[in-house]
């Protein structure tokens, strides 16, 4: 009993611990992702037109939207801060991966990866079909 | 290189080209368009983002028909803008729920799996699977969630302390607590029914993967109906899986070109702000409300879904 107690105050603890370490990091991610878009969004308006772009296109491929943004065409950087806010959660997954690893807690290492590889599976897929 | 993406642009006959007794030069009145419509996208989102994170929904209820009825918006690009939004409600709202422990991350991660793989079932069998039946039974799922919800909200019986543990749940230590700051109380529960919660985000993965809808109200409806968890922590936990499910579609629109960064970008600031404000909210509102608020939208979704499938998709 006592050692039943014991072992979830432990459980607590550890989740207390996990949990602030994946705020922290996925905060600082989200922070990133929407000042580079507000940024993006900010050059639109004091551009005006069509962001750099023909009407119509805008960049989607990761050369097109690197060298757009290196000449800080607006709608370049605006696809970077969304990629950004699109991996957040992705790196929230890798980040609990470590954070359970570092509690020592093997069985949600198993779960959370094999959840990682459901991921990576279904983004195979989802460029493949 | 770029594939055909034309933007989202007014009518020409707009009456806001004049303003007063200028004459705006077409420039101007582009700009003025621009602003006009930016400022839209960040209202409807800051509206979505509280609504999304309050209900442990992606707001794509809200954010599909203004786009497409409103504002004119292809589908495509209306869908390409829902799964940012989507993201951007599960991100900007699990940065405040996780430091106040609402949420269930062993919860989040375990059920993770069958939604994820119940996406890429969705997916391949896209084309071999009739929408229809989908539609039909997860509509009915939903239309049974909402009546199940009106029941519990009757009996007034938020706080369930007859919840029998699953000798599964307490294995995968699943069982939590949090702090109610609306009952300014801890509550401590148990998971029940793990094998039915997990075989409902199978369906929700591979319906909302091929429908494209109800990413959130399956996976609310899994914790709370089948699961037997607090609306709170579902509601919490439900914000936080939609992002991870929404990520590997999310690249498939961003290199398809279906993400418009006019309209993506501006929607996605509001909602950010919206969901940081609803997930604050939510904490403080008692949960009888937030099911009051809850059960029409489910029933409303559910509905929706059977009246597809009655029609045909």
């Amino acid at each position: 009993m006592d050692d039943q107690s014991h072992q979830n105050s432990a459980t607590e603890n550890e989740m207390d611990h996990i949990e602030v370490i994946i705020g922290r990091i996925l905060q600082i991610g989200v922070v990133v992702a929407a000042v580079i878009m507000l940024f993006g969004l900010i050059l639109l308006l004091v551009h005006g037109g069509n962001g750099g772009y023909p009407v119509g296109h805008q960049p989607t491929t990761i050369s097109a939207i690197i060298s757009g943004t290196v000449a800080l065409k607006p709608y370049a950087v605006m696809m970077v801060g969304m990629f950004c806010l699109i991996i957040t959660p992705v790196l929230r997954v890798v980040v609990s991966i470590y954070a359970f690893y570092k509690e020592h807690d093997t069985l949600y290492v198993w779960i959370t990866s094999t959840v990682l590889i459901i991921l990576c599976i279904s983004f195979i897929i989802g460029h493949t079909v | 290189m770029y594939p055909d993406t034309p933007i989202f642009t007014y009518p020409d006959n707009q009456k806001y080209a004049k303003v007063g007794e200028v004459d705006f030069t077409d420039s101007t009145r582009e700009e003025f368009i621009m602003i006009q419509t930016m400022l839209i996208m960040m209202g409807v989102g800051l509206f979505a983002g509280i609504a999304g994170a309050i209900l442990g929904l992606g707001g794509g209820i809200i954010i599909t028909p203004v786009l497409t009825l409103m504002m004119g918006l292809d589908i495509k690009y209306a869908i390409g803008a829902s799964i940012i939004a989507v993201i951007a409600t599960s991100s900007g709202s699990t940065i405040a729920y996780l430091k106040d422990e609402v949420l269930n991350l062993r919860v989040a991660m375990f059920l993770e799996i069958a939604t994820t793989i119940g996406g890429i079932a969705g997916a391949l069998l896209t084309g071999v699977l009739d929408p229809k039946y989908l539609y039909l039974l997860f509509g009915a799922l939903l239309v049974f969630s909402g009546w199940n919800m009106w029941r519990k909200l009757r009996r007034g019986q938020e706080s369930l302390n007859n919840v029998k543990a699953d000798p599964i749940a307490t294995k995968l230590k699943l069982n939590g607590s949090y702090f109610d700051k609306a009952e300014l109380k801890r509550v401590d529960y148990q998971v029940e029914q793990v094998p039915q919660g997990f075989l409902v985000m199978l369906g929700a993965g591979l319906a909302s993967g091929m429908l494209g809808i109800g990413s959130g109200a399956f996976k609310v409806t899994a914790m709370d109906t089948f699961m037997k968890m607090p609306l709170k922590p579902s509601s919490a936990t439900s914000n936080l899986m939609m992002g991870v499910t929404a990520a590997a579609s999310a690249t498939v629109y961003f290199f398809n070109g279906s993400i418009l960064p006019n309209i993506a970008v501006p929607l996605a600031l509001g909602i950010l702000v919206g969901a940081v404000i609803g997930s604050r909210i939510m904490q403080v509102l008692p949960a009888r409300v937030i099911r009051i608020i809850f059960i029409p939208v489910i029933l409303f979704i559910g509905l929706q879904m059977l009246y597809k499938g009655i029609i045909g998709g």
